[in-house]
């Protein structure tokens, strides 16, 4: 009965706002609807619509859900403290981490859907009513550990929130055990999505030991980094208290999340440049352009600046203590690691092909639309779960006949 | 013949010449419990039969009797399995239910053949470097038997032409359009090559593409949910995807079709070169060899010891395409 209630009151919380609210509802439900009449166009004419050829046949869809493993990977940069070391500072960010990794997970979903060639066929790899290729297919690998974070996700904030909502305290010895596993779960996600194209003998640009390790790490600074911006957002706009050192401590493992990726790119330039064979025709193709092809190059090098810029200001102390400094050195980053695994690693691991032909790659509007659909059906999501969560962590919203 | 090829090939005549069915009766005790599951399941899988009504392009309660004819066959055709776990009578029926559809929808009449692995057969290829001279009668040869999508022009072959003095895969050009022979270059053909430890099986994460025992690596078309992992998997990018319906007109359409092999493809799946299975298992050429002018192509089987691409194997100096990357395709290049 509690939870009919429950479920009652957020979606009256969800659906209820001031004008500003529903604006941006509104306005993401707009972006939504042109999504899926790109879609629509996609699914009844085909992947031709899209600029992913045989040449490259991986493109935007599978740039951003590459990105958005990482950035659902990152919620676990929150609830480890906030759990297990009871960090009281990260404890009020947590259930906005989660909330990030959940809206994160269904686009990657979205992404894996948007991309497919036949989606209405996917039942084919349900285990049982189809055939699960497991273990052999790092893919079946990423169906398990992204759809486990999913429910993991979900069920330890709404396990916390209902026992709040519920006027009782939770009870840890039911969801730390959980909380523990999504802590490990978490590192898998990212390492089995990386493991996806280290495993390709195919592709000497991504068939590298490095692809885990930098995953893990690009993934720690673009997460928090949003989840940081969000944390700016909720602050500025609700009376939700997040005080200076959540950000503060939030700053520094960005800090070094991003020097350690910074390092790593230094390492990746140094084994391709120093002496480059024909396995390093994707990195020159990427970063100089190969045989008069460029179209890479202003992305990657973009990326670069901008990766540069964030860290350098966030490794200043008094610089990154400075919020008109960091917030915009947090966009800067997110957007340089997002360039970073779309067209500065899945789109060139396909140029030149294994049989060294050049074919470059430019997205059509269709997916651009699509692209930015299922973004804002992520952000929908996460606004949602945001706008239930706050009333209940805040003691506004209660189980009728359990107010304090 | 390198040491190591040498080695495997001697293990893969061991095989073949021992007892038989030895990675057959695997496949069979596993299909056996899929299909039982799949019945068990047959109550959920009516119950998700909004879905499918939505891809059946009429209705089943109304419409003619041969739109709901289309439909039944639409529906039943969707709740098909993975070709491999299908019993005999399975696979004859989606055969008669296929020829039914083609003939409905396009007025098609087809054959299409579920001829299985002949014994003791592996095929092999050889490709002479010293004899091709470039002209690509191959590759429409190989259009015109495999029932290719003629409006996006997709080739399973690709012929590079290569300067002299080079063996790297960056010197070669496969958009030539001058006369051929070039001076101061030779030609390089491309296929499929059924890799024996194939890449692209191992990815497909609903086991849409296997190895069958004749080593020919093929596509279940109904099975594969257009994922493309093994189009970035494949070190020879052998394998094409239908980004759009492919198109062949019906005058064009190669009525005798296998299964696994030129059958009618739809949009959103994968497809590749098969040895044209469905002429190699009836114990005739692949169209490429059987088209090709100057004599490059040499297909046999490799378990038959009088063969000429055993001969080749023997006596001339052969090599594989990046055979460091282990992946031992069953396709050689030599020269005179």
């Amino acid at each position: 009965m509690t939870l009919i209630y429950f479920l009652r009151d957020a979606l009256r919380e969800a659906t209820s706002g001031g004008r500003k609210y529903h604006l941006w509802m509104g306005a993401l439900t707009l972006v939504m609807l042109t999504g899926a009449y790109a879609y629509s166009i996609q699914f009844r004419e085909g992947l031709g619509v899209t600029g992913m050829t045989d040449h490259v046949s991986w493109g935007l869809y599978i740039s951003n859900f590459t990105f958005l493993v990482g950035v659902a990977a990152a919620a676990v940069m929150l609830v480890m403290p906030a759990y297990i070391l009871h960090d009281v500072d990260f404890k009020r960010a947590v259930m906005l981490g989660e909330g990030v990794a959940v809206s994160a997970v269904v686009m990657c979903l979205c992404f894996v859907m948007a991309d497919m060639g036949g989606p209405h066929r996917g039942w084919h790899l349900i285990p049982v009513i189809g055939y699960f290729n497991w273990p052999q297919s790092m893919l079946t690998w990423d169906v398990i550990v992204l759809n486990g974070y999913l429910a993991l996700n979900l069920l330890i904030p709404f396990y916390i929130l209902f026992s709040h909502y519920r006027n009782r305290d939770p009870n840890p010895t039911l969801y730390v055990p959980f909380v523990i596993l999504s802590v490990f779960w978490a590192v898998s996600i990212h390492l089995v999505t990386a493991f996806l194209y280290a495993g390709l003998v195919a592709r000497p640009f991504w068939n590298s030991a490095l692809m885990g390790p930098r995953f893990l790490a690009s993934a720690f600074a673009a997460g928090p980094a949003l989840i940081l911006l969000a944390l700016a957002v909720i602050r500025s706009q609700t009376s939700f208290a997040i005080e200076d050192t959540t950000i503060r401590k939030l700053s520094l493992v960005i800090t070094v999340a991003a020097q350690i990726n910074l390092i790593m790119l230094g390492c990746e330039v140094f084994k391709e440049f120093y002496w480059p064979s024909e396995h390093s025709a994707s990195a020159v193709y990427l970063f100089f352009g190969h045989h008069g092809h460029h179209a890479l190059n202003p992305w990657i090098w973009t990326s670069i600046a901008m990766n540069v810029v964030a860290t350098g200001i966030m490794t200043v102390h008094s610089a990154r203590r400075c919020h008109h400094l960091l917030y915009p050195a947090c966009v800067l980053l997110f957007t340089a690691i997002w360039i970073e695994k779309g067209m500065g690693l899945i789109v060139p691991g396909f140029i030149p092909s294994p049989l060294g032909e050049l074919v470059e790659y430019m997205p059509t509007w269709i997916e651009v639309a699509v692209t930015l659909g299922i973004w804002a059906t992520g952000l929908f999501v996460f606004t949602v779960l945001v706008r239930v969560a706050l009333p209940i962590e805040l003691g506004r919203l209660r189980a009728p006949g359990t107010n304090r | 013949m390198s040491g190591g090829a040498k080695a495997w090939f001697q293990s893969w005549l061991r095989k073949w010449n021992g007892p038989a069915g030895g990675c057959g009766a695997g496949l069979l005790s596993k299909s056996i419990g899929r299909r039982d599951a799949l019945k068990m399941l047959g109550g959920g899988a009516a119950a998700s039969g909004a879905v499918v009504n939505a891809f059946a392009p009429v209705n089943l309660l109304s419409g003619s009797s041969e739109e709901r004819e289309k439909a039944v066959i639409d529906w039943k055709e969707f709740f098909k399995t993975n070709y491999r776990l299908m019993n005999d009578r399975e696979r004859a029926d989606t055969i008669e239910r296929l020829e039914r559809k083609y003939k409905l929808e396009r007025n098609l009449d087809v054959k299409i053949s579920t001829a299985g692995p002949l014994p003791n057969v592996l095929y092999g290829y050889a490709f002479n470097l010293s004899k091709c001279k470039g002209y690509r009668e191959c590759i429409r040869a190989c259009i015109q038997e495999n029932n290719q999508d003629r409006a996006s022009n997709m080739q399973y072959i690709r012929i590079f032409e290569k300067p002299m003095g080079s063996m790297s895969v960056e010197s070669g050009d496969a958009r030539y359009y001058h006369e051929v022979p070039a001076e101061g270059h030779f030609y390089m053909g491309t296929q499929c090559f059924q890799c024996d430890n194939p890449p692209c099986v191992r990815v497909c994460p609903t086991g849409a593409t296997w190895k069958e025992q004749d080593g020919i690596v093929v596509i279940d078309y109904d099975w594969c949910i257009g994922c493309r992992y093994c189009q970035a998997a494949c070190p020879y990018w052998a394998r094409r995807f239908n980004w759009k319906e492919p198109t062949v007109p019906n005058e064009e359409v190669n009525p005798n079709q296998h299964y696994l092999g030129n059958r009618l493809r739809k949009k959103g799946v994968m497809e590749k070169c098969t040895y044209c299975i469905q002429r190699t298992r009836q114990g005739r050429l692949p169209a490429c060899a059987e088209a090709c002018p100057t004599g490059a192509r040499t297909f046999g089987n490799l378990l038959d010891p009088g063969s000429e691409i055993r001969y080749i194997l023997a006596h001339k100096k052969v090599f594989r395409l990046k055979e460091d990357l282990n992946t031992e395709p069953k396709f050689w290049y030599y020269m005179d």
